[in-house]
């Protein structure tokens, strides 16, 4: 028999292991499928340590409750999919403008609007990206296994403390709901990130100053007497809204370069035997999975090829992209959609390499045989 | 190597989502990999539900079941959705109440009345699905029957240990009873 | 001389306000401060949250915790910084449109949840910061820019509808009695529940000027003779209550407030694995 620590867990539900190992305090959910579960589970588990659970009229009053928690210093999450994402956006929007850490999860389902309740797609990709309107850069993490969304759940919490901004747990209803095994760390194997709190006098303390060497201002919980005003207009850094037009252009590309600059410590990938390959599938999440088997029999027939799986979905891994398009004599994307991730990695690849697309929106998963059928006819 | 699909279909609220999980964590504290997964209608009960269940001694990456090893078949709704699913020589597993005879001659067939030993034997409609999971554990020997007991002990709502734990025995005495038409090792 | 309630309690480093001369704005704010002097609260212990529009901008002058979310959406914001840190004073500062049209549903919600905030409602009868759009308390027949024919929407009874949604101190006030806001904010401060209070205030330069109602002055005596205190309400004969609009306290209640419901469930789980 296996050790204790080793379950059978629900995707959905090693999200809210993870987060609650992560620290989270807070969660603001309204039911949605295929993310219930994770609403249902918080509900159940948050007040067992003196956590908070509320379930909110709709979606934007969900992530407008995690974000007026998050102000109070309590880690924040909320969860939802497709439809409800489309309404978290405001949200997002105002989390990045003001600064608030506070993870959002999506586990997606076929679209546009009420689309395929109950299917998986890869449809939120730009959305994700691009969601929320204005300039802004965003953190997207994107998990293939059940174990894996244990801990993509820790480093959305850890990245948005430590970047403080929201951060996005794309998920597919695949795993979301699949249950697999999962062994379960002890805490103290693993690193948890707080926000840098403000330790100088309250008369001191400017809200949004960059001090030397830090990425992002410290920020204090309200309650703790340091008086300040958070607003999702455009502020200097006493956080007062202002329209000085340098001020607006500091503040926005700040907002941006802290996490653009900062790639090498946020991205994350998988290389699945890449070391040897001269072709590459790219597919990220459950189709990652459809690749592996796809990989595992085509090199059985002799190809040379392998997997690169973004796991930091946004910001992109431009760099290991760029470097794997210099190897390969071709890219293949693999997505359930039509070709949102494929423009990004063409953009990258394409002046080095040939990427072509196979995108599938029929609320199955991609499985490995269509993906072999499809490298072999292109082949041909 | 054990790469081993399952589908276990009927009707919502039989309990097959709930049996799925635990023959799939049996597998686990058999220190074998698995996944398990699941799809139903829009219906909390009535409608058609699956389990489905994969249990391999390798890293799992494609998580579906398309044509499975073994099929579960409580409903004939079901049977007709996915008879067709059950690869060449795969195993069927029929309830009685399910007025079918299969047209297919490469596959075993296995009539047993799962049904009505839950609410006739038992008393209790709702231990059909732990039934049947004793029949796929005496049919198969998948996991083991100590790893299957624990399993359904642990998922199973306080109180009704007792009655699932006959469940289970009548699961397996119901293939017991056709030890003549088995194949493979029986345990 | 500046005075103690704008020294302790205003940023004057934001100042001046954005708001008109003849704006009602300015007295209610002043009037939620002096309530929160009148009760000696705790500044850091203090969190106003507003939402889009005039008087939202009412949180960026004040020096306490201050949130001014996105439209509409202060009482979610709220719940969840109150839900969060219970010890917190909250208090929302919101107006006609904001509060009753896109921020509706909170609203309902807030009150029916009966958690401990109170609600101030500037109700100008117009979206001032955009130019003049009729808003869900615009009067039937009035104009806006957006209802340049007379508005033809029945106007809502924002206090009929906190009470019927389950808030717990319900009240009314006008600009033309501006001690009668002083107090009900201190009332609903002091409730431990749901509080909301709607405040009748001016827009000279939209509302006021759409519809020829005069200057600020001219609409606070407007509204002093419109207004009729509840009590005097209730002994008026039928035909003249005709077109008054009821001030004072219009309800209150006692129902389970919803931070603490939530400590409860906290206390009797405890422990459990």
């Amino acid at each position: 028999m296996p050790k204790s620590n080793v379950k059978l867990m629900q995707g959905n539900e090693a999200c809210v292991e993870g987060a609650i190992v992560a620290g989270m305090e807070f969660f603001a959910g309204y039911p949605i499928t295929p993310s219930t579960e994770i609403a249902e589970l918080s509900a159940a588990k948050l007040p067992k340590i003196g956590g908070k659970f509320i379930q909110m009229e709709d979606e934007i009053a969900s992530i407008s409750a995690t974000i007026g928690a998050s102000l109070t210093g309590k880690k924040s999450m909320t969860a939802t999919s497709g439809p409800g994402f489309s309404l978290k956006q405001e949200g997002i929007g105002y989390a990045i403008m003001a600064e608030i850490p506070c993870v959002i999860v999506n586990v997606q389902r076929g679209g546009p609007s009420t689309g395929l309740p109950t299917a998986p797609a890869q449809g939120d990709i730009m959305q994700a990206r691009w969601g929320t309107h204005g300039e802004h850069s965003i953190i997207a993490l994107y998990p293939s296994t059940v174990k894996e969304i244990f801990y993509t759940t820790i480093k959305a919490f850890n990245l948005s403390e430590k970047y403080r901004t929201p951060v996005i747990l794309l998920m597919d209803e695949v795993i979301g709901h699949m249950r697999e095994k999962i062994e379960i760390p002890n805490k103290d194997e693993i690193e948890i990130y707080n926000r840098k709190e403000p330790t100088q006098a309250p008369s001191d303390y400017k809200p949004y100053e960059i001090k030397n060497g830090d990425i992002v201002p410290e920020m204090a919980s309200f309650g703790k007497g340091y008086r300040y005003h958070v607003t999702g207009l455009v502020h200097d850094e006493t956080g007062f809204p202002t329209s000085d037009h340098e001020v607006a252009e500091k503040l926005i590309t700040r907002l941006v370069n802290k996490i653009e600059a900062n790639k090498d410590d946020i991205v994350e990938y998988e290389e699945y035997r890449l070391e040897d390959a001269d072709e590459a599938i790219i597919a990220y999440g459950a189709t990652a999975r459809s690749a592996k088997s796809a990989i595992d029999t085509l090199r059985e027939e002799g190809r040379k090829i392998g997997l690169f799986r973004p796991i930091t979905i946004w910001p992109v891994a431009e760099k290991q992209i760029e470097e794997l398009a210099k190897r390969v004599r071709s890219i293949t994307v693999v997505e359930m959609n039509l070709g949102q991730y494929f423009e990004v990695i063409d953009r990258i690849a394409g002046k080095h390499t040939k990427v072509v697309k196979y995108g599938r929106v029929n609320g199955e998963l991609i499985n490995p045989k269509e993906i072999i059928a499809f490298i072999n006819n292109r082949r041909g | 190597m054990v790469h081993h699909e399952l589908r276990l279909s009927g009707s919502g609220g039989q309990g097959l989502i709930l049996a799925g999980i635990i023959l799939a964590e049996a597998a686990l504290y058999d220190g074998k990999n698995v996944v398990q997964s699941q799809s139903y209608g829009p219906e909390a009960r009535g409608g058609a539900s699956r389990s489905e269940v994969i249990i391999s001694d390798n890293i799992i990456n494609y998580p579906k079941v398309g044509k499975c090893d073994l099929l579960l078949a409580l409903t004939e709704s079901a049977y007709d959705k996915y008879i067709d699913s059950l690869k060449d020589g795969g195993t069927l597993i029929l309830d009685t109440t399910v007025n079918k005879v299969p047209e297919r001659k490469d596959i075993k067939v296995y009539t047993i009345p799962i049904l009505d030993t839950a609410s006739k034997k038992l008393g209790k409609a709702m231990v059909a699905n732990i039934i049947a999971l004793g029949s796929i554990q005496r049919l198969t020997n998948l996991v083991s029957k100590e790893a299957l007991a624990k399993a359904v002990l642990n998922r199973v709502p306080r109180g009704t240990e007792e009655l699932n734990k006959k469940a289970l025995e009548e699961g397996f005495n119901l293939i017991n009873n056709q030890k003549d038409r088995l194949y493979g090792e029986v345990c | 001389m500046v005075s103690h309630l704008v020294e302790k309690y205003f940023r004057t480093e934001t100042l001046p306000h954005i708001w008109c001369p003849g704006c009602g704005n300015g007295t209610v704010t002043r009037a939620i401060v002096k309530a929160i002097d009148n009760l000696g609260l705790d500044q850091d212990q203090v969190c106003i949250v507003s939402g889009i529009g005039c008087s939202s901008r009412a949180a960026g002058y004040l020096d306490f915790n201050t949130v001014h979310t996105t439209h509409g959406r202060a009482l979610a914001f709220a719940t969840g910084i109150k839900l969060a840190n219970p010890k917190l004073t909250v208090i929302v500062i919101t107006g006609d449109g904001d509060c009753a049209a896109i921020g509706g549903n909170h609203l309902i919600h807030a009150a029916r949840r009966n958690i401990d905030i109170t609600t101030i409602v500037f109700n100008n009868n117009i979206y001032g910061m955009t130019g003049g759009q009729y808003s869900p308390t615009t009067p039937t027949g009035d104009k806006g820019t957006t209802a340049p024919y007379g508005n033809i929407d029945a106007n809502f009874d924002l206090c009929n509808l906190a009470v019927s949604a389950g808030a717990t101190y319900v009240a009314r006030s006008s600009l033309s009695n501006p001690n009668m806001i002083i107090k009900q904010v201190e009332e609903g401060i002091k409730n431990k529940g749901f509080s909301f209070i709607e405040t009748l205030t001016t827009c000279p330069t939209y509302y006021g000027r759409k519809n020829k109602k005069g200057d600020g002055v001219e609409m606070i005596r407007y509204l002093g003779e419109k207004t009729i205190n509840k009590i005097a309400y209730d002994k008026l004969p039928e035909e003249k209550r005709k077109d008054k609009i009821i001030i004072g306290e219009i309800f209150r209640g006692d129902r389970p407030e919803f931070t603490e419901e939530y400590q409860k469930v906290i206390e009797s789980i405890k422990g459990e694995i």
